[in-house]
Protein backbone atom coordinates (compact mmCIF):
# COMPACT_ATOMS: atom_id res chain seq x y z
CA UNK A 1 0.00 0.00 0.00
CA UNK A 2 2.57 2.52 1.13
CA UNK A 3 4.89 1.26 -1.56
CA UNK A 4 2.26 2.00 -4.17
CA UNK A 5 1.84 5.50 -2.81
CA UNK A 6 5.56 6.03 -2.88
CA UNK A 7 5.60 4.84 -6.45
CA UNK A 8 2.81 7.19 -7.53
CA UNK A 9 4.50 10.14 -5.82
CA UNK A 10 7.68 9.21 -7.58
CA UNK A 11 5.82 9.08 -10.87
CA UNK A 12 4.18 12.43 -10.21
CA UNK A 13 7.46 14.11 -9.44
CA UNK A 14 8.91 12.57 -12.56
CA UNK A 15 6.04 14.03 -14.57
CA UNK A 16 6.58 17.42 -13.00
CA UNK A 17 10.25 17.03 -13.76
CA UNK A 18 9.64 16.49 -17.47
CA UNK A 19 7.16 19.35 -17.50
CA UNK A 20 9.66 21.74 -15.95
CA UNK A 21 12.32 20.49 -18.30
CA UNK A 22 10.20 21.04 -21.39
CA UNK A 23 9.07 24.46 -20.14
CA UNK A 24 12.71 25.34 -19.65
CA UNK A 25 13.50 24.11 -23.16
CA UNK A 26 10.71 26.24 -24.66
CA UNK A 27 11.99 29.22 -22.69
CA UNK A 28 15.60 28.85 -23.80
CA UNK A 29 14.66 28.17 -27.42
CA UNK A 30 12.30 31.13 -27.45
CA UNK A 31 14.91 33.38 -25.88
CA UNK A 32 17.48 32.12 -28.39
CA UNK A 33 15.15 32.94 -31.26
CA UNK A 34 14.54 36.41 -29.86
CA UNK A 35 18.26 37.06 -29.45
CA UNK A 36 18.93 35.84 -32.97
CA UNK A 37 16.27 38.22 -34.26
CA UNK A 38 17.92 41.10 -32.38
CA UNK A 39 21.28 40.02 -33.76
CA UNK A 40 20.06 40.27 -37.34
CA UNK A 41 18.45 43.64 -36.67
CA UNK A 42 21.38 45.31 -34.92
CA UNK A 43 24.54 43.42 -35.92
CA UNK A 44 23.46 42.05 -39.32
CA UNK A 45 23.57 45.44 -41.10
CA UNK A 46 27.26 45.77 -40.18
CA UNK A 47 27.92 42.44 -41.83
CA UNK A 48 26.38 43.60 -45.08
CA UNK A 49 23.04 41.92 -44.36
CA UNK A 50 20.68 44.82 -43.91
CA UNK A 51 16.96 44.54 -43.40
CA UNK A 52 14.96 43.84 -46.56
CA UNK A 53 12.97 47.07 -46.84
CA UNK A 54 10.67 45.82 -49.54
CA UNK A 55 9.59 42.88 -47.40
CA UNK A 56 9.30 45.18 -44.39
CA UNK A 57 7.03 47.51 -46.31
CA UNK A 58 4.86 44.64 -47.57
CA UNK A 59 4.53 43.32 -44.03
CA UNK A 60 3.63 46.75 -42.71
CA UNK A 61 0.86 47.08 -45.26
CA UNK A 62 -0.42 43.60 -44.48
CA UNK A 63 -0.22 43.92 -40.71
CA UNK A 64 -1.07 47.58 -40.36
CA UNK A 65 -3.21 48.91 -43.13
CA UNK A 66 -5.21 45.74 -43.60
CA UNK A 67 -5.97 45.52 -39.87
CA UNK A 68 -7.43 49.01 -39.62
CA UNK A 69 -11.03 47.99 -40.21
CA UNK A 70 -11.15 45.17 -37.70
CA UNK A 71 -9.34 47.20 -35.05
CA UNK A 72 -11.74 50.08 -35.61
CA UNK A 73 -14.74 47.78 -35.40
CA UNK A 74 -13.69 46.08 -32.17
CA UNK A 75 -12.58 49.18 -30.27
CA UNK A 76 -15.41 51.41 -31.49
CA UNK A 77 -18.03 49.09 -30.09
CA UNK A 78 -16.00 48.52 -26.96
CA UNK A 79 -16.04 52.30 -26.45
CA UNK A 80 -19.81 52.28 -26.80
CA UNK A 81 -20.23 49.42 -24.34
CA UNK A 82 -17.81 51.02 -21.91
CA UNK A 83 -19.69 54.33 -22.02
CA UNK A 84 -23.07 52.67 -21.52
CA UNK A 85 -21.79 50.53 -18.66
CA UNK A 86 -20.08 53.35 -16.82
CA UNK A 87 -22.99 55.74 -17.43
CA UNK A 88 -25.21 53.27 -15.66
CA UNK A 89 -22.94 53.27 -12.60
CA UNK A 90 -21.97 56.92 -12.61
CA UNK A 91 -25.49 58.26 -13.07
CA UNK A 92 -26.38 56.80 -9.68
CA UNK A 93 -23.72 59.04 -8.19
CA UNK A 94 -24.73 61.96 -10.33
CA UNK A 95 -21.46 62.01 -12.19
CA UNK A 96 -22.52 61.09 -15.70
CA UNK A 97 -20.12 63.65 -17.09
CA UNK A 98 -17.17 61.55 -15.91
CA UNK A 99 -18.09 58.89 -18.45
CA UNK A 100 -15.88 60.89 -20.77
CA UNK A 101 -12.69 60.66 -18.72
CA UNK A 102 -13.34 57.11 -17.61
CA UNK A 103 -13.73 55.91 -21.17
CA UNK A 104 -10.64 57.78 -22.35
CA UNK A 105 -8.35 56.64 -19.58
CA UNK A 106 -9.40 53.00 -19.58
CA UNK A 107 -8.97 52.90 -23.33
CA UNK A 108 -5.55 54.52 -23.38
CA UNK A 109 -4.09 52.62 -20.46
CA UNK A 110 -5.71 49.27 -20.85
CA UNK A 111 -8.36 48.37 -23.34
CA UNK A 112 -6.89 49.97 -26.44
CA UNK A 113 -3.52 48.19 -26.23
CA UNK A 114 -4.95 44.87 -25.04
CA UNK A 115 -7.86 44.62 -27.46
CA UNK A 116 -5.76 45.72 -30.41
CA UNK A 117 -3.11 43.19 -29.46
CA UNK A 118 -5.67 40.40 -29.13
CA UNK A 119 -7.17 41.23 -32.51
CA UNK A 120 -3.71 41.24 -34.07
CA UNK A 121 -2.75 38.00 -32.30
CA UNK A 122 -5.75 36.38 -33.96
CA UNK A 123 -5.11 37.91 -37.33
CA UNK A 124 -1.33 38.27 -37.61
CA UNK A 125 -0.04 35.74 -35.08
CA UNK A 126 -2.09 33.02 -36.75
CA UNK A 127 -0.96 33.97 -40.22
CA UNK A 128 2.70 34.11 -39.20
CA UNK A 129 2.50 30.60 -37.75
CA UNK A 130 0.55 29.25 -40.70
CA UNK A 131 2.97 30.75 -43.22
CA UNK A 132 6.18 29.70 -41.50
CA UNK A 133 4.70 26.37 -40.45
CA UNK A 134 3.70 25.41 -43.96
CA UNK A 135 7.12 26.50 -45.20
CA UNK A 136 8.61 24.25 -42.57
CA UNK A 137 6.62 21.16 -43.50
CA UNK A 138 7.25 21.74 -47.21
CA UNK A 139 11.05 21.80 -46.77
CA UNK A 140 11.14 25.50 -47.71
CA UNK A 141 12.85 26.53 -44.48
CA UNK A 142 15.44 23.85 -45.08
CA UNK A 143 15.81 25.09 -48.65
CA UNK A 144 16.53 28.62 -47.43
CA UNK A 145 19.06 27.22 -45.04
CA UNK A 146 20.85 25.22 -47.74
CA UNK A 147 20.97 28.33 -49.92
CA UNK A 148 22.81 30.04 -47.07
CA UNK A 149 19.86 32.34 -46.43
CA UNK A 150 19.24 32.59 -42.72
CA UNK A 151 15.50 32.00 -42.15
CA UNK A 152 15.43 34.30 -39.13
CA UNK A 153 16.95 37.17 -41.04
CA UNK A 154 14.94 36.57 -44.20
CA UNK A 155 11.54 35.71 -42.72
CA UNK A 156 11.39 36.82 -39.13
CA UNK A 157 13.06 40.23 -39.06
CA UNK A 158 10.66 41.98 -41.48
CA UNK A 159 7.66 40.62 -39.58
CA UNK A 160 9.15 41.52 -36.24
CA UNK A 161 9.92 45.12 -37.20
CA UNK A 162 6.68 45.60 -39.08
CA UNK A 163 4.55 44.62 -36.11
CA UNK A 164 6.73 46.60 -33.72
CA UNK A 165 5.98 49.71 -35.82
CA UNK A 166 2.38 48.98 -36.64
CA UNK A 167 0.94 47.74 -33.35
CA UNK A 168 1.47 51.05 -31.48
CA UNK A 169 0.01 52.94 -34.43
CA UNK A 170 -3.00 50.64 -34.53
CA UNK A 171 -3.28 51.02 -30.77
CA UNK A 172 -3.53 54.79 -31.10
CA UNK A 173 -6.14 54.27 -33.76
CA UNK A 174 -7.94 51.83 -31.46
CA UNK A 175 -7.83 54.35 -28.60
CA UNK A 176 -9.26 57.03 -30.88
CA UNK A 177 -12.04 54.90 -32.29
CA UNK A 178 -12.99 53.70 -28.80
CA UNK A 179 -13.18 57.32 -27.71
CA UNK A 180 -15.36 58.04 -30.70
CA UNK A 181 -17.70 55.27 -29.58
CA UNK A 182 -17.81 56.77 -26.09
CA UNK A 183 -18.43 60.21 -27.57
CA UNK A 184 -21.39 58.93 -29.55
CA UNK A 185 -23.05 57.61 -26.40
CA UNK A 186 -22.07 60.60 -24.30
CA UNK A 187 -23.28 63.23 -26.71
CA UNK A 188 -26.22 61.61 -28.47
CA UNK A 189 -27.56 59.39 -25.74
CA UNK A 190 -26.54 60.96 -22.45
CA UNK A 191 -26.99 64.43 -23.96
CA UNK A 192 -23.68 65.73 -22.65
CA UNK A 193 -22.62 68.93 -24.39
CA UNK A 194 -20.12 68.03 -27.10
CA UNK A 195 -17.52 70.59 -26.08
CA UNK A 196 -17.80 69.65 -22.45
CA UNK A 197 -17.48 65.96 -23.28
CA UNK A 198 -14.24 66.48 -25.17
CA UNK A 199 -12.89 68.76 -22.49
CA UNK A 200 -13.66 66.27 -19.71
CA UNK A 201 -12.33 63.40 -21.78
CA UNK A 202 -8.85 64.90 -21.90
CA UNK A 203 -8.92 66.68 -18.56
CA UNK A 204 -7.47 63.82 -16.56
CA UNK A 205 -5.49 62.17 -19.31
CA UNK A 206 -1.77 62.38 -18.58
CA UNK A 207 1.25 61.66 -20.74
CA UNK A 208 1.87 58.68 -18.51
CA UNK A 209 -1.45 57.12 -19.57
CA UNK A 210 -0.36 57.35 -23.18
CA UNK A 211 3.11 55.90 -22.80
CA UNK A 212 1.86 53.22 -20.42
CA UNK A 213 -0.45 52.04 -23.16
CA UNK A 214 2.11 52.33 -25.93
CA UNK A 215 4.85 50.58 -23.99
CA UNK A 216 2.42 47.73 -23.48
CA UNK A 217 1.72 47.53 -27.18
CA UNK A 218 5.45 47.26 -27.94
CA UNK A 219 5.73 44.28 -25.61
CA UNK A 220 2.59 42.73 -27.10
CA UNK A 221 4.03 43.11 -30.60
CA UNK A 222 7.14 41.21 -29.55
CA UNK A 223 4.99 38.48 -27.96
CA UNK A 224 2.79 38.06 -31.04
CA UNK A 225 5.65 37.79 -33.53
CA UNK A 226 7.92 35.63 -31.41
CA UNK A 227 5.18 33.18 -30.40
CA UNK A 228 3.97 33.02 -34.01
CA UNK A 229 7.43 32.41 -35.40
CA UNK A 230 8.43 29.96 -32.69
CA UNK A 231 5.34 27.83 -33.23
CA UNK A 232 5.80 28.04 -36.99
CA UNK A 233 9.40 26.87 -36.88
CA UNK A 234 8.45 24.02 -34.51
CA UNK A 235 5.73 22.76 -36.82
CA UNK A 236 5.86 19.20 -38.04
CA UNK A 237 3.37 16.67 -39.27
CA UNK A 238 2.02 18.09 -42.53
CA UNK A 239 -1.14 20.13 -42.96
CA UNK A 240 -2.61 18.84 -39.69
CA UNK A 241 0.51 20.01 -37.92
CA UNK A 242 0.15 23.48 -39.41
CA UNK A 243 -3.42 23.73 -38.14
CA UNK A 244 -2.40 22.56 -34.71
CA UNK A 245 0.54 24.96 -34.53
CA UNK A 246 -1.69 27.87 -35.58
CA UNK A 247 -4.18 27.16 -32.82
CA UNK A 248 -1.45 26.81 -30.22
CA UNK A 249 0.13 30.03 -31.41
CA UNK A 250 -3.06 32.06 -30.97
CA UNK A 251 -3.88 30.55 -27.59
CA UNK A 252 -0.36 31.03 -26.25
CA UNK A 253 -0.28 34.61 -27.55
CA UNK A 254 -3.58 35.41 -25.85
CA UNK A 255 -2.40 34.01 -22.53
CA UNK A 256 0.96 35.73 -22.71
CA UNK A 257 -0.60 39.07 -23.66
CA UNK A 258 -2.94 38.95 -20.68
CA UNK A 259 -0.14 37.88 -18.33
CA UNK A 260 2.25 40.53 -19.64
CA UNK A 261 -0.51 43.10 -19.30
CA UNK A 262 -1.08 42.09 -15.71
CA UNK A 263 2.63 42.29 -14.91
CA UNK A 264 3.09 45.67 -16.60
CA UNK A 265 -0.03 47.16 -15.06
CA UNK A 266 1.31 45.98 -11.72
CA UNK A 267 4.65 47.61 -12.37
CA UNK A 268 3.05 50.91 -13.34
CA UNK A 269 0.70 50.63 -10.40
CA UNK A 270 3.25 49.94 -7.69
CA UNK A 271 6.30 51.67 -9.04
CA UNK A 272 5.87 55.41 -9.14
CA UNK A 273 7.34 56.77 -12.32
CA UNK B 1 42.75 4.38 -57.39
CA UNK B 2 41.79 8.03 -57.75
CA UNK B 3 44.25 10.51 -56.24
CA UNK B 4 43.01 12.69 -53.41
CA UNK B 5 42.53 15.93 -55.39
CA UNK B 6 40.00 14.08 -57.52
CA UNK B 7 37.88 13.53 -54.45
CA UNK B 8 35.53 16.41 -53.79
CA UNK B 9 33.55 15.00 -50.92
CA UNK B 10 34.28 12.17 -48.59
CA UNK B 11 32.25 10.82 -45.75
CA UNK B 12 33.87 8.88 -42.93
CA UNK B 13 32.18 6.61 -40.41
CA UNK B 14 28.93 8.52 -40.45
CA UNK B 15 26.43 7.55 -37.78
CA UNK B 16 23.07 9.14 -37.24
CA UNK B 17 20.56 8.40 -34.52
CA UNK B 18 17.15 9.96 -34.06
CA UNK B 19 15.74 9.65 -30.54
CA UNK B 20 18.02 6.71 -29.85
CA UNK B 21 17.07 4.93 -33.08
CA UNK B 22 20.01 4.36 -35.38
CA UNK B 23 19.30 5.47 -38.93
CA UNK B 24 22.82 5.41 -40.38
CA UNK B 25 25.67 3.24 -39.22
CA UNK B 26 29.33 3.52 -40.11
CA UNK B 27 28.92 4.82 -43.64
CA UNK B 28 32.10 5.82 -45.49
CA UNK B 29 32.65 6.59 -49.16
CA UNK B 30 34.20 9.12 -51.53
CA UNK B 31 32.63 11.17 -54.28
CA UNK B 32 34.88 12.12 -57.17
CA UNK B 33 34.97 15.49 -58.83
CA UNK B 34 32.71 15.76 -61.87
CA UNK B 35 30.93 12.45 -61.53
CA UNK B 36 27.29 11.55 -61.12
CA UNK B 37 27.18 9.64 -57.87
CA UNK B 38 23.94 7.83 -57.12
CA UNK B 39 22.76 6.74 -53.70
CA UNK B 40 20.08 4.09 -53.88
CA UNK B 41 18.29 1.94 -51.36
CA UNK B 42 14.89 1.03 -50.03
CA UNK B 43 12.42 3.42 -48.54
CA UNK B 44 13.43 4.62 -45.10
CA UNK B 45 16.98 3.26 -45.28
CA UNK B 46 18.40 6.73 -44.67
CA UNK B 47 19.15 8.10 -48.14
CA UNK B 48 17.67 11.54 -47.57
CA UNK B 49 19.35 11.71 -44.18
CA UNK B 50 22.68 10.83 -45.81
CA UNK B 51 22.18 13.53 -48.44
CA UNK B 52 21.33 16.14 -45.81
CA UNK B 53 24.39 15.22 -43.77
CA UNK B 54 26.59 15.56 -46.86
CA UNK B 55 25.04 18.91 -47.74
CA UNK B 56 25.58 20.15 -44.20
CA UNK B 57 21.89 20.59 -43.43
CA UNK B 58 21.86 18.02 -40.65
CA UNK B 59 24.78 17.25 -38.34
CA UNK B 60 25.81 13.60 -38.05
CA UNK B 61 25.75 12.01 -34.60
CA UNK B 62 29.32 10.98 -35.22
CA UNK B 63 31.67 10.75 -38.17
CA UNK B 64 32.92 13.41 -40.53
CA UNK B 65 32.28 14.91 -43.92
CA UNK B 66 35.25 16.34 -45.80
CA UNK B 67 34.78 18.85 -48.61
CA UNK B 68 37.96 19.23 -50.66
CA UNK B 69 39.79 17.66 -47.74
CA UNK B 70 38.39 20.13 -45.23
CA UNK B 71 36.50 18.80 -42.22
CA UNK B 72 33.04 20.37 -42.47
CA UNK B 73 32.30 20.00 -38.76
CA UNK B 74 35.32 22.19 -37.98
CA UNK B 75 34.11 25.21 -39.96
CA UNK B 76 31.53 27.42 -38.35
CA UNK B 77 29.62 30.61 -38.93
CA UNK B 78 30.43 32.62 -41.99
CA UNK B 79 33.14 30.30 -43.32
CA UNK B 80 30.61 27.51 -43.27
CA UNK B 81 27.97 29.61 -45.03
CA UNK B 82 30.57 30.38 -47.70
CA UNK B 83 31.23 26.70 -48.27
CA UNK B 84 27.55 25.87 -48.35
CA UNK B 85 27.05 28.45 -51.07
CA UNK B 86 29.14 26.19 -53.26
CA UNK B 87 26.46 23.52 -52.83
CA UNK B 88 23.09 23.40 -54.51
CA UNK B 89 20.21 21.24 -53.42
CA UNK B 90 17.17 20.09 -55.29
CA UNK B 91 14.48 18.88 -52.94
CA UNK B 92 12.08 16.02 -53.40
CA UNK B 93 9.16 18.45 -53.04
CA UNK B 94 10.98 21.18 -55.03
CA UNK B 95 10.58 23.43 -51.95
CA UNK B 96 10.07 26.60 -53.99
CA UNK B 97 8.90 29.61 -52.00
CA UNK B 98 5.27 29.72 -53.02
CA UNK B 99 4.76 33.49 -52.83
CA UNK B 100 7.59 34.14 -55.29
CA UNK B 101 7.45 33.64 -59.05
CA UNK B 102 9.65 31.05 -60.69
CA UNK B 103 12.14 33.71 -61.70
CA UNK B 104 12.18 35.29 -58.24
CA UNK B 105 12.79 31.87 -56.74
CA UNK B 106 15.76 31.28 -58.99
CA UNK B 107 17.10 34.81 -58.41
CA UNK B 108 16.73 34.60 -54.64
CA UNK B 109 20.13 33.09 -53.80
CA UNK B 110 21.86 35.43 -56.29
CA UNK B 111 20.08 38.44 -54.84
CA UNK B 112 20.93 37.43 -51.29
CA UNK B 113 24.59 36.68 -51.86
CA UNK B 114 25.74 39.19 -54.46
CA UNK B 115 25.40 42.89 -55.07
CA UNK B 116 24.60 42.59 -58.75
CA UNK B 117 22.11 44.88 -60.43
CA UNK B 118 18.55 43.62 -60.74
CA UNK B 119 18.67 43.30 -64.54
CA UNK B 120 21.86 41.22 -64.39
CA UNK B 121 20.34 38.94 -61.78
CA UNK B 122 17.30 38.59 -64.00
CA UNK B 123 19.47 37.59 -66.96
CA UNK B 124 21.29 35.04 -64.83
CA UNK B 125 18.01 33.58 -63.64
CA UNK B 126 16.72 33.46 -67.21
CA UNK B 127 19.83 31.55 -68.29
CA UNK B 128 19.22 28.90 -65.67
CA UNK B 129 15.56 28.69 -66.62
CA UNK B 130 16.57 28.16 -70.24
CA UNK B 131 18.81 25.31 -69.15
CA UNK B 132 15.89 23.50 -67.55
CA UNK B 133 13.49 24.38 -70.37
CA UNK B 134 11.29 26.77 -68.42
CA UNK B 135 12.01 29.98 -70.33
CA UNK B 136 8.33 30.73 -70.88
CA UNK B 137 7.36 30.33 -67.25
CA UNK B 138 9.45 32.95 -65.47
CA UNK B 139 6.44 34.90 -64.25
CA UNK B 140 4.43 31.90 -63.06
CA UNK B 141 3.89 31.11 -59.42
CA UNK B 142 4.95 27.62 -58.29
CA UNK B 143 1.39 26.39 -57.82
CA UNK B 144 0.59 27.29 -61.41
CA UNK B 145 3.13 24.71 -62.58
CA UNK B 146 2.93 20.94 -62.88
CA UNK B 147 4.94 18.75 -60.53
CA UNK B 148 7.59 18.11 -63.14
CA UNK B 149 7.94 21.79 -63.96
CA UNK B 150 8.25 22.64 -60.29
CA UNK B 151 10.98 20.10 -59.95
CA UNK B 152 12.84 21.63 -62.88
CA UNK B 153 12.39 25.08 -61.37
CA UNK B 154 13.87 23.73 -58.14
CA UNK B 155 16.75 22.42 -60.19
CA UNK B 156 17.28 25.84 -61.78
CA UNK B 157 17.41 27.36 -58.32
CA UNK B 158 19.85 24.70 -57.13
CA UNK B 159 22.30 25.68 -59.89
CA UNK B 160 21.67 29.45 -59.66
CA UNK B 161 24.91 30.17 -57.83
CA UNK B 162 26.95 27.87 -60.13
CA UNK B 163 27.61 25.38 -57.36
CA UNK B 164 30.39 22.81 -57.39
CA UNK B 165 28.16 20.07 -56.04
CA UNK B 166 24.46 19.61 -56.62
CA UNK B 167 22.50 17.29 -54.35
CA UNK B 168 19.30 15.85 -55.78
CA UNK B 169 16.74 14.15 -53.56
CA UNK B 170 14.65 11.88 -55.79
CA UNK B 171 14.62 14.23 -58.78
CA UNK B 172 12.43 11.93 -60.84
CA UNK B 173 10.01 10.56 -58.26
CA UNK B 174 6.42 11.01 -59.37
CA UNK B 175 7.24 12.08 -62.92
CA UNK B 176 6.06 10.38 -66.10
CA UNK B 177 8.68 8.32 -67.99
CA UNK B 178 9.32 10.98 -70.62
CA UNK B 179 9.77 13.86 -68.17
CA UNK B 180 11.82 11.46 -66.10
CA UNK B 181 14.18 10.92 -69.01
CA UNK B 182 14.29 14.67 -69.62
CA UNK B 183 15.29 15.34 -66.02
CA UNK B 184 17.92 12.60 -66.19
CA UNK B 185 19.31 14.15 -69.36
CA UNK B 186 19.32 17.49 -67.61
CA UNK B 187 21.37 16.11 -64.72
CA UNK B 188 23.84 14.63 -67.20
CA UNK B 189 24.03 17.87 -69.19
CA UNK B 190 24.56 19.98 -66.10
CA UNK B 191 27.22 17.68 -64.81
CA UNK B 192 29.10 17.61 -68.10
CA UNK B 193 28.47 21.16 -69.36
CA UNK B 194 28.89 23.01 -66.08
CA UNK B 195 31.44 20.56 -64.65
CA UNK B 196 29.34 20.02 -61.59
CA UNK B 197 29.53 17.02 -59.31
CA UNK B 198 26.07 15.52 -58.92
CA UNK B 199 24.98 13.43 -55.99
CA UNK B 200 21.61 11.88 -56.67
CA UNK B 201 19.29 9.93 -54.40
CA UNK B 202 16.86 7.81 -56.36
CA UNK B 203 14.68 4.74 -56.31
CA UNK B 204 14.32 4.61 -60.02
CA UNK B 205 16.50 1.83 -61.47
CA UNK B 206 16.20 3.04 -65.03
CA UNK B 207 17.49 6.45 -63.93
CA UNK B 208 20.32 4.90 -61.98
CA UNK B 209 21.79 3.17 -64.98
CA UNK B 210 21.08 6.08 -67.29
CA UNK B 211 22.98 8.65 -65.25
CA UNK B 212 25.28 7.02 -62.72
CA UNK B 213 29.04 6.95 -62.99
CA UNK B 214 29.17 5.27 -59.62
CA UNK B 215 26.54 3.93 -57.27
CA UNK B 216 26.30 3.43 -53.52
CA UNK B 217 23.71 1.03 -52.16
CA UNK B 218 22.41 1.68 -48.65
CA UNK B 219 20.58 -1.06 -46.84
CA UNK B 220 19.14 -0.72 -43.33
CA UNK B 221 21.33 2.28 -42.62
CA UNK B 222 24.52 0.59 -43.74
CA UNK B 223 26.58 0.92 -46.88
CA UNK B 224 26.25 -2.35 -48.71
CA UNK B 225 28.32 -1.67 -51.78
CA UNK B 226 29.93 1.13 -53.77
CA UNK B 227 31.03 0.70 -57.34
CA UNK B 228 30.66 1.77 -60.92
CA UNK B 229 27.25 1.32 -62.46
CA UNK B 230 28.66 -1.68 -64.34
CA UNK B 231 29.98 -3.31 -61.17
CA UNK B 232 26.70 -2.82 -59.38
CA UNK B 233 24.73 -4.25 -62.26
CA UNK B 234 26.85 -7.38 -62.28
CA UNK B 235 27.24 -7.75 -58.55
CA UNK B 236 26.89 -11.07 -56.84
CA UNK B 237 25.34 -9.49 -53.77
CA UNK B 238 21.85 -10.95 -53.46
CA UNK B 239 20.37 -7.87 -51.74
CA UNK B 240 21.59 -5.53 -54.47
CA UNK B 241 20.42 -7.94 -57.15
CA UNK B 242 16.98 -8.21 -55.60
CA UNK B 243 16.78 -4.45 -55.32
CA UNK B 244 17.82 -3.82 -58.92
CA UNK B 245 15.41 -6.39 -60.29
CA UNK B 246 12.60 -5.56 -57.92
CA UNK B 247 12.02 -9.20 -56.99
CA UNK B 248 9.71 -10.13 -54.18
CA UNK B 249 11.75 -13.22 -53.33
CA UNK B 250 15.12 -12.63 -51.73
CA UNK B 251 17.00 -11.48 -48.68
CA UNK B 252 15.13 -8.13 -48.40
CA UNK B 253 12.22 -8.76 -46.08
CA UNK B 254 9.20 -6.51 -45.94
CA UNK B 255 8.09 -6.19 -42.34
N1 LIG C 1 13.82 14.52 -38.45
C1 LIG C 1 13.69 13.23 -38.14
N2 LIG C 1 13.33 12.86 -36.91
C2 LIG C 1 13.21 11.56 -36.58
N3 LIG C 1 13.41 10.54 -37.43
C3 LIG C 1 13.78 10.84 -38.68
C4 LIG C 1 13.93 12.20 -39.11
N4 LIG C 1 14.30 12.19 -40.41
C5 LIG C 1 14.36 10.90 -40.76
N5 LIG C 1 14.05 10.08 -39.74
C6 LIG C 1 14.03 8.63 -39.76
O1 LIG C 1 15.20 8.20 -40.39
C7 LIG C 1 14.96 7.09 -41.24
C8 LIG C 1 15.53 7.36 -42.61
O2 LIG C 1 14.83 8.44 -43.18
P1 LIG C 1 15.19 9.00 -44.60
O3 LIG C 1 14.26 10.11 -44.88
O4 LIG C 1 16.64 9.27 -44.65
O5 LIG C 1 14.85 7.76 -45.52
P2 LIG C 1 14.91 7.62 -47.09
O6 LIG C 1 15.87 6.53 -47.37
O7 LIG C 1 15.17 8.93 -47.71
O8 LIG C 1 13.45 7.14 -47.40
P3 LIG C 1 12.53 7.47 -48.68
O9 LIG C 1 13.07 6.70 -49.80
O10 LIG C 1 11.19 6.97 -48.26
O11 LIG C 1 12.58 8.97 -48.89
C9 LIG C 1 13.46 6.88 -41.25
O12 LIG C 1 13.19 5.74 -40.48
C10 LIG C 1 12.89 8.09 -40.58
O13 LIG C 1 11.82 7.73 -39.77
MG1 LIG D 1 13.96 10.34 -48.86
Amino acid sequence: MSEQRGFSIFKKSEEIGTLVLSAWRVFTEGAGLFLETLYWIFIGPFKGKSVDFKALFQQMVFMGYESVKIVFFVTFFTGIVLAMQSAHQLSKMGGTIYVASLVTISLCRELGPVLTALVLAGRIGASITAEIGSMKVNEQIEALDTMGINPVRYLVVPKFLALLFMLPILTVLGDASGMLGGYMIGVYNLKINAGLYVQTAFKFLTIKDIYTGLSKSLVFAIIITMVGVYQGLKTNGGAVGVGRATTISVVVSFIMIILADCVMTGIYFFVKM
Amino acid sequence: MANSSDIILSVRQIEKTYHGRRVLENVSFDVRRGEVFVIMGGSGCGKSTMLRIMAGGVPPTSGKVFFNGQDMSAVKGEAREKIRRRFGMSFQSAALLDYLTVEENVSLPIKEHTRLAANIISIMAQTKLNLVGLQGFAKFLPDELSGGMRKRAGLARAIAMDPEIVFYDEPTAGLDPVVCAVVDQLILDLTKKLQITSIVVTHNMESVFRIADRVAMLYQGRLLQVGTAEEIKNTADPVVQQFIRGNIEGPIQMS
